[in-house]
């Protein structure tokens, strides 16, 4: 039988040329599996809508060109990007701080860090082949994902946060990742996060940069939770809106952790948000929320893997999307109960508002039970807003733009009511605020 | 201050309200009762400005101005207000977001400066305090979780913030228990002014005990059948709508 190969795209092919290229120039590889990332990635390619996980994102098609490695900025161009920098600035953290997926160490608090936190910069981690790379591995399915592989392969900087056994840090740790530039460029940043023993972290991400470059960023979250241990993560995607963003969180949880994550995406004109999550403990308890909101021509794919292996682990994940325009969203959830994962509670929801008649959304969700004894449920719902609620707003004086801005913000809010973090929460109301006043 | 002329209102090709007139003066209060189907909630939406409603003829005029030439928000500036028979529940919208948000839009669009912050709170507390209003309900979602009657107290307690020039209350006692019918009646009748008038939508005599009016009038089959005093009402309670109802489809 003759071996069917498809033809590589100039995407791919470039994607290879820049992957040799730059093999000099990569820090100490082994410890991240860099080359055998790349090579997996290379037997499959850019995924199309033919690979059941893609099927509504369409990557071979939407990445037309490998764009560059950026190289990493000037003092002053760092500066002056990370001043005009918006994401959770009003709030009080430690911050890290990325321009164009590299550290910029003059502009994060690597000394000024709260009691119990460490970080090192991933290149230092990888040149001395630290041990705790190999511990924080991610969860298996990311490593089989393409995004995941060429994060991998590219993996330009990053950071090791570790958090000492039963420390509770007062402040959050903000990544912030700040793009900049007038050309295309693409970013691959990792950040290995090992929460020990009942210790309790809030870190905030937030991505933003300019409108009108098609830079592509991929960033990774590797987190591990330790026993007892306490994660809570929110992040705003503001992207500028020519870019093609992707992400992926993995997680692995032991006895007794709790995950608590959200992330409000308004930027790029297409993304990809992965979350993949290892529930390895007993026990465990993870609230998964987002909410995307998206204007013309945008599609922003959420797509979520909860793989449960042990008992009595509590999942609530809650994914709202309003879009306005043609704008395209996508959510994707899969459930996985093992047999082992007994008395597993999971509730996973999508929930879509269209402003207009143009929009699509698309909603697969997935259970895989092989347990018997769950309670594990889905559900998904598409609308316009309602009549009857509007008239009763407007009959109160509010203009129907206002009185329409007010049902999102509670739709939205929803989403956002689990954020512990107050400053975080109020930050991510202001995003969503901040999306409704340019609608205007 | 309010005049509808030969009004004509059809839903879906089903004419509910046919020439109705009707004239509700300066500081007025005026009683609507009929059987069911006669048309009575359909008169308070359109008066409010729901948009299922198609008028084929007429007009309704407050103070002159031709309502049905506005939007709902533009009605409620111009000093139309309904507390609504079934009040909607808004999850994740809070009660004093909501509250402050109407007010300030109303006075935006009258050209007043916004209510500060203290102001509105006070004005908040007051008008719930006389109304028995929890303070606690005021921290929850609009009307989510609220009892019926809660629902309605709030409906009067929006109306009292709002201070608006013409209340219609449409079917406001329905759902409500004997202590919650006064609390209402009694925030409606400390309302009662010189310049507000009001329309009373009701099936039952028992709200106007509490909530006296000038006026009452019978509506059926979508017209204003008959006029009278109060003692109308009286007279409605003890024979029945029998003699308004021939001709009824329900």
């Amino acid at each position: 039988m003759a071996d069917v190969k498809n033809l590589r795209t100039g995407a791919e092919t470039g994607l290879s040329a820049l992957f040799e290229a730059g093999r000099k120039s990569f820090a100490t590889e082994e410890a991240i599996g860099r080359e055998e990332a790349f090579r997996f990635f290379e037997a499959t390619g850019l995924p199309s809508r033919r690979v059941e996980a893609f099927k509504y994102t369409d990557l071979r098609a939407a990445i037309t060109d490998a764009a560059p490695p950026a190289e990493a900025p000037s003092a002053e161009a760092a500066r002056k990007a990370v001043a005009a920098a918006k994401g959770f600035a009003a709030i009080e953290a430690a911050r890290l701080t990325f321009v164009n997926g590299h550290l910029i160490r003059a502009l994060s608090d690597l000394s000024g860090l709260p009691e119990g936190v460490t970080v090192t910069p991933i290149n230092d981690a990888m040149g001395k082949g630290d041990a705790r790379l190999k511990r924080l591995a991610p969860v298996e399915q990311a490593r089989e994902n393409a995004i995941y592989q060429l994060n991998t392969a590219f993996l330009a900087d990053g950071a090791l946060i570790t958090v000492a056994p039963g420390a509770k840090p007062d402040l959050p740790l903000h990544l912030r990742f700040v793009a900049t530039g007038t050309e295309a460029f693409s970013t691959a940043t990792r950040v290995l996060v090992d929460l020990g023993e009942g210790a309790e972290v809030t870190i905030l991400e937030s991505h933003e940069g300019p409108d009108g470059i098609a830079y592509q960023p991929n960033d990774a979250l590797d987190v591990r939770i330790g026993k007892g241990g306490v994660f809570r993560h929110a992040r705003t995607n503001r992207e500028g809106n020519a870019a093609v963003a992707l992400s992926t969180i993995s997680v692995r949880l032991d006895d007794d952790a709790q995950l608590e994550t959200v992330a409000v995406v308004t930027g790029a004109v297409l993304s990809r948000h992965q979350i993949f999550l290892n529930i390895a403990g007993e026990g465990t308890n993870v609230v998964v929320n987002g909410a995307a909101m998206l204007r013309d021509g945008q599609l922003a794919d959420s797509t979520l893997l909860a793989d449960h292996a042990a008992v009595g682990g509590v999942g609530r994940e809650q994914f709202k999307t309003v879009i306005d325009g043609n704008a395209t969203g996508v959510f994707q959830g899969k459930i996985i109960v093992r047999q082992a994962a007994q008395q597993t509670d999971g509730k996973m929801k999508s929930d879509c508002l269209l402003l207009t008649d143009e929009g699509q959304m698309m909603n697969k969700p997935e259970l895989e039970i092989f347990a018997d004894d769950v309670a594990c449920g889905h559900g998904a719902t598409c609308g316009a807003p309602d009549e009857d609620l509007l008239f009763y707003l407007m009959a109160r004086g509010l203009p129907r733009p206002l009185a329409q801005s007010l049902l999102v913000q509670a739709f939205l809010g929803e989403a956002i009511e689990s954020v512990s973090h107050e400053g975080a929460r109020a930050a991510l109301i202001g995003e969503i605020e901040a999306w409704l006043a340019a609608r205007g | 201050m309010l005049e509808i002329k030969n009004l004509v209102v059809q839903i879906e090709d089903n004419r509910i309200l046919n020439g109705l007139n009707l004239t509700v003066k300066d500081g007025e209060v005026a009683a609507i009762m009929g059987p069911n189907g006669s048309g009575k909630s359909t008169l308070s939406y359109v008066i409010a400005g729901k948009e299922d409603y198609e008028v084929l003829e007429g007009e309704i005029l407050l103070d002159g101005q031709n309502l049905l030439e506005m939007a709902p928000d533009e009605r409620a500036a111009a000093g139309v207000f309904l507390a609504f028979q079934y009040p909607l529940e808004i999850p994740g919208v809070g009660t004093m977001t909501f509250l402050k948000a109407c007010l300030n839009a109303q006075r935006k669009a009258r050209g007043e400066a916004e209510l500060s912050t203290p102001d509105f709170i006070r004005a908040v507390n007051g008008a719930a305090d006389k109304l028995e209003i929890n303070k606690e309900m005021l921290k929850r979602a609009l009307n989510v979780g609220f009892s019926g009657g809660e629902k309605k107290r709030m409906e009067i307690l929006q109306m009292a913030l709002l201070q608006p020039k013409f209340c219609v209350l449409d079917e406001t006692d329905s759902g409500l228990d004997i202590d919650a019918l006064r609390i209402v009646s009694e925030g409606v009748n400390a309302l009662r002014a010189e310049g507000r008038s009001f329309l009373v939508i009701t099936h039952y005599q028992r709200l106007l005990n509490h909530i006296v009016p000038d006026v009452v009038h019978v509506m059926s089959k979508g017209q204003i059948v008959k006029s009278g005093g109060k003692e109308l009402a009286l007279e409605l309670e003890a024979s029945g709508y029998a003699e308004y109802r021939t001709g009824e489809a329900a």
